[in-house]
């Protein structure tokens, strides 16, 4: 039998190696790959709640399917903002972006 | 000995379940988890090699029809009937030299074609094959089917790209991108036998086609629909034009060679029967037929015989149609297939829920007229909407000679193939 | 160490060397295929959990689309064929320390509460799990109107994607 907080320090350490990607990379794309890692991990530990906590209730699983939903939006905004961006400045690398810097 | 009476008759799959099962705890003595896995792992490997031994057989069934539709007549040399020519084929591509292309990135060259045939053997687990023998009953099933799908696509992405090539990679893109737009149709069509079964397992849905009717008279656009974009899916003619040797060079699979290659076709072949068999499932009633609860033999014998009806359809179709352009083909989607899915889901909840509330005694038969019926006014409903369109295309081009060129196109691209026969008297009656 | 521990613990290995690949390969497409990877042992670890919708839809949605989506992305914004370029901006240091000094504060907050068990929960209650997520999800007290804001904001994310990637004719 699994315990519960086994399943929330994967999340975390999903959570935490997501989150260096995102602090890590120079290619937004690798950006966005970083910030959908956070995502699953945020998933993970809703799933686990669900189960551990209140299994004969569903309502764990609707969250779930809601930030799936909001996961996806996310996303496919940033591809498209990304693809606009390289169109215009030839380049994805996120230290290249500086044009509001001071 | 395991007592094999109270298994149905012909449960053969079962039959060697609890005989191996009976074997690992009695006479090696095993622990009783070590022995359940042990069966699982041989029943798995059996279902794989049972999916992976079909397209030797159905690749030789495919060149013999596609040869008579041509009126010749096929492989008939090797062996009987051209029996062995499959044998012959992969004795031919197994001597071949295997080539890498320079520049190609190594691990995901020789790892794509491996993915593309698990995408499609996978999908055999959830395919009842009888009342009692499916690999794995989840109550998922049709979203697993998606799913593995999705899997396919990105095998040929990893092909494309990883061979260094930019025919590859052009036609990795378009096949992509034929495959991710043709999902949205199919998942819809395939939401109506998950609406009209009440649950998404597919040993659910085929039980509930066996308590009323098959669904392919309550939802004959939805199953129309999910046969032609499936067909799409695999990218069989009519919608080769990704891989076809005359367009795009053979499109992602130009740089495989030998067995690689081998892979490619094995995995193509596959996954035809396969759709064959998730269309007799999911609309033909699968293992359904008379005596097929109390003798499962016989699940296994209708089940064939529907798969075989759907896939010869597959041939049939892969010879008689020409390949649709590829503008064509996107807009085919997007603006008549989609909305048309949408419109037969919306009309059988409708449908559904109108039997239920007014006829609420109602019995099969009745509510099988009346959903029937709703899809043929919905079929209605669309000619009429395309035969207005063509009408305003025909009258807005009366008198220019280029404009006409253009309704005529825009004619085809609106029309989609089950229309085209009721297009060609029409002209003749407008003038 | 029972058999669903050791489960566990291989799954979640294999997730988590995946995830550290993604965000360490020089080679980005390679990156992308690891983060494929990972998805799908998330599914697994869904699977774990009893939460089969949870699992098939992971694989149609991430791996299916996201994944797809990202794939697309990374070809069309490539300036060279093969990119070796460093991928790596040079506060990674920091970001590493960042990064650590999260997990093990979150970490160490994990293991000082005490979690309850394993509940036991009985087949039918799993089967059903999808028509009570259906009927959540479209009842009116249930959860329909958050449902149909998130269909909306997909609606407006896809519009949007396509205004601002879209060719500007």
């Amino acid at each position: 039998m699994v315990p519960l907080n086994w399943y929330l320090i994967l999340a975390a350490a999903l959570f935490c190696i997501g989150l260096f990607g995102v602090l890590a990379r120079r290619n937004a794309v690798a950006i966005l790959m970083g910030i959908e890692l956070m995502m699953n991990a945020v998933i993970i530990n809703l799933v686990a709640f669900w189960r551990y906590l209140q299994p004969t209730q569903i309502t764990g699983q609707v969250f779930a399917v809601i930030v799936f939903a909001v996961a996806a939006a996310e996303v496919s905004v940033g591809l498209a903002l990304i693809i606009s961006i390289y169109r215009r400045r030839n380049s994805v690398v996120a230290e290249e972006m500086n044009l509001m810097k001071w | 000995m395991p007592d094999f009476s109270k298994y149905g008759i012909g449960n053969i799959f079962i039959y060697f379940y609890e005989l191996l099962g009976w074997f690992l705890k009695s006479q090696l003595n095993l622990p009783a988890e070590l022995a359940g896995v042990i069966q699982t792992l041989v029943a798995i490997v059996t279902l794989g090699t049972f999916a992976l031994l079909i397209p030797i057989f159905t690749i030789w069934l495919e060149r013999k029809l596609a040869a008579r539709f041509q009126d010749r007549l096929g492989p008939n040399r090797a062996g009987p009937y051209g029996l062995l020519q499959s044998f012959a084929d992969v004795i031919k591509l197994l001597g071949k030299e295997d080539i890498t292309p320079t520049g190609a990135d190594k691990w995901v060259y020789n790892l794509a074609p491996l993915v593309g045939v698990v995408s499609v053997v996978t999908l055999w687990a959830v395919i009842p094959l009888a009342s009692t023998m499916v690999g794995a009953n989840i109550n998922v099933g049709v979203l697993y089917v998606v799913g593995i799908s999705g899997l396919g696509t990105i095998a040929i992405m990893m092909g494309g790209w990883s061979s260094n090539n930019k025919f590859a990679l052009l036609g990795a893109f378009r096949t992509a991108a034929q495959l991710v737009a043709y999902e949205v149709p199919m998942i819809i069509a395939l939401m109506v036998p998950v609406l009209l079964a009440g649950s998404m397992g597919m040993q659910d849905i085929v039980n509930a086609q066996a308590n009323s009717t098959w669904y392919i008279l309550m939802a004959p656009v939805a199953a129309l629909l999910f046969f032609i974009t499936s067909v799409a899916e695999i990218g069989r003619a009519p919608f080769d034009l990704l891989e076809a040797e005359s367009e795009i060079v053979a499109g992602f699979h130009i740089e495989y060679t030998g067995m690689k290659f081998g892979m490619w076709m094995l995995s193509e072949f596959l996954h035809a029967f396969t759709i064959a068999a998730l269309t007799a499932t999911l609309f033909l009633g699968g293992w359904h037929g008379p005596l097929s609860s109390e003798a499962p033999i016989l699940g296994i014998v209708y089940f064939l015989v529907k798969t075989f009806l759907a896939y010869f359809v597959v041939v049939w179709s892969r010879s008689t149609f020409p390949r649709i352009r590829v503008d064509h083909l996107l807009s085919l989607n997007w603006k008549f297939f989609t909305p048309l899915a949408l419109g037969a889901l919306v009309v059988t909840a409708v449908a559904q829920k109108l039997v239920d509330t007014y006829l609420p005694g109602a019995g099969d038969a009745m509510r099988t007229v009346a959903l029937f019926s709703a899809n043929v006014l919905l079929v209605w409903l669309v000619f009429e909407l395309i035969r207005r369109s063509a009408r305003q295309a025909r009258a807005g081009a009366e008198g220019g000679y280029e404009e006409q060129g253009e309704a005529h196109h825009e004619e085809a691209g609106h029309g989609g193939h089950e229309t085209q026969a009721e297009h060609s008297p029409a002209p003749a009656s407008a003038h | 160490m029972t058999v669903s521990q050791i489960l566990f613990l291989v799954v979640a290995a294999v997730m988590l060397i995946s995830a550290v690949l993604v965000v360490t390969l020089r080679n980005l497409i390679h990156a992308a295929l690891w983060l494929i990877a990972t998805l799908f042992f998330v599914a697994v670890l869904y699977v774990l959990l009893d939460a089969g919708f949870m699992a098939a839809a992971q694989v149609v949605l991430y791996i299916g689309a996201i994944a797809i989506l990202i794939i697309f992305a990374m070809m069309l914004t490539r300036r060279v064929m093969a990119d070796e370029t460093v991928q790596i901006n040079s506060q990674w240091w920091l970001g590493g320390l960042v990064a650590a000094a999260a997990f093990v504060a979150v970490a160490g907050l994990l293991n000082a509460s005490a979690w309850p068990g394993l509940p036991a929960v009985d087949d039918a209650t799993i089967t059903n799990s999808i028509k009570m997520l259906g009927t959540q999800l479209t009842s009116p007290d249930g959860f329909v109107i958050p449902f149909q804001i998130a269909s909306i904001l997909l609606t407006v994310a896809l519009v949007g994607a396509i205004a601002v990637a879209g060719e500007k004719k």
